[in-house]
């Protein structure tokens, strides 16, 4: 399986380490109302879709940076791949 | 006079070894001094303009650069590795740190890694062997981190028939079997 890196083109998947779903990102805020059942569902609970799935993946191999990327669970297609940094950022996060 | 402690090369002896296997040359290379900079957040066109004040290439992403006194590759975004003579820059990083101030991050790296040089004319034929690494792809200059002999090394490409591989010095004796075994295969 090749994943096309955003800065380095075209890379072995045996270069990346799979963590999981990208929701993993959004960690829930500890002090707000409702902090136990957020952080019950971020820790535990994760959709299981049949089709395109968002994912982190970590470039341990290469330039250590985190991607997300989209892949079809079914047909294992790979569609989108991201810097999880421009990520964060676009959804408002960071700088 | 106490003795004086002695300097010994990444693969442990007192000068660096050569070695030719058919047309390959693998040199260890201890001339060049090496530090990390790493752009803090949010400083990241303060670091660009004091390495262009000073003369620093900051190559893009899979790229090397090489200037007047320091050359560069890119490790990652907005990291590189920067080196320079050792003869003249034993200190890098006190060379560096006037320059960046407190934009970057600099780390000196010169005894945790160890540089060899190979050079024949069909390089591809060894890489193939070694990595997952496309050298013949790889345009001149090119750089990237990959996995020789299950170590994380840097593949820095300078010309056609140039690669300098940077390995972890901790392992110097492990990465230069298997360059020669790759090549005792090759050529």
């Amino acid at each position: 399986m090749i994943i096309n890196h955003p800065l380095l083109g075209p890379r072995d998947s045996q270069e990346f380490v799979y963590l999981g779903d990208a929701a993993l990102m959004n960690r829930p805020d500890g002090m707000a109302e409702g902090a136990l059942a957020a952080f019950i569902d971020f820790a535990y609970l994760r959709d299981n879709p049949a089709g395109l799935h968002r994912e982190l993946w970590y470039h341990e191999q290469g330039d250590r940076s985190w991607l997300v990327v989209t892949r079809n669970t079914v047909t294992h297609e790979i569609t989108t791949v991201e810097l999880a940094r421009d990520v964060a950022r676009k959804a408002g996060r960071s700088k | 006079m106490a003795n004086r402690l002695k300097a010994l090369t990444p693969l442990g002896h007192d000068a660096p070894e050569t070695v030719t296997v058919g047309p390959l040359t693998i040199t260890e290379n201890t001339s060049f001094a090496m530090a990390s900079l790493a752009s803090r957040l949010g400083r990241e066109g303060d670091v660009a303009k004091a390495a262009a004040a000073a003369g620093i290439p900051l190559p893009g992403p899979g790229m090397s650069a090489t200037g007047a006194t320091y050359g560069a590759i890119w490790l990652g975004a907005e990291q590189w590795m920067l080196d320079a003579a050792f003869a003249t820059h034993e200190d890098i990083r006190a060379a560096l740190l006037p320059l960046f101030g407190d934009a970057a991050s600099i780390t000196e790296q010169t005894d945790a890694w160890v540089r060899f040089d190979l050079t024949a004319p069909d390089l591809p034929a060894l890489f193939e062997r070694l990595c997952n690494l496309d050298t013949r792809a790889l345009p001149e200059g090119g750089t990237t981190r990959t996995v020789i002999e299950h170590l994380g090394c840097y593949v820095v490409k300078r010309s056609a028939t140039q690669i300098s591989v940077i390995g972890p010095r901790s392992s110097a004796g492990s990465l230069h079997h298997a360059l020669i075994t790759g090549a005792k295969s090759a050529y």
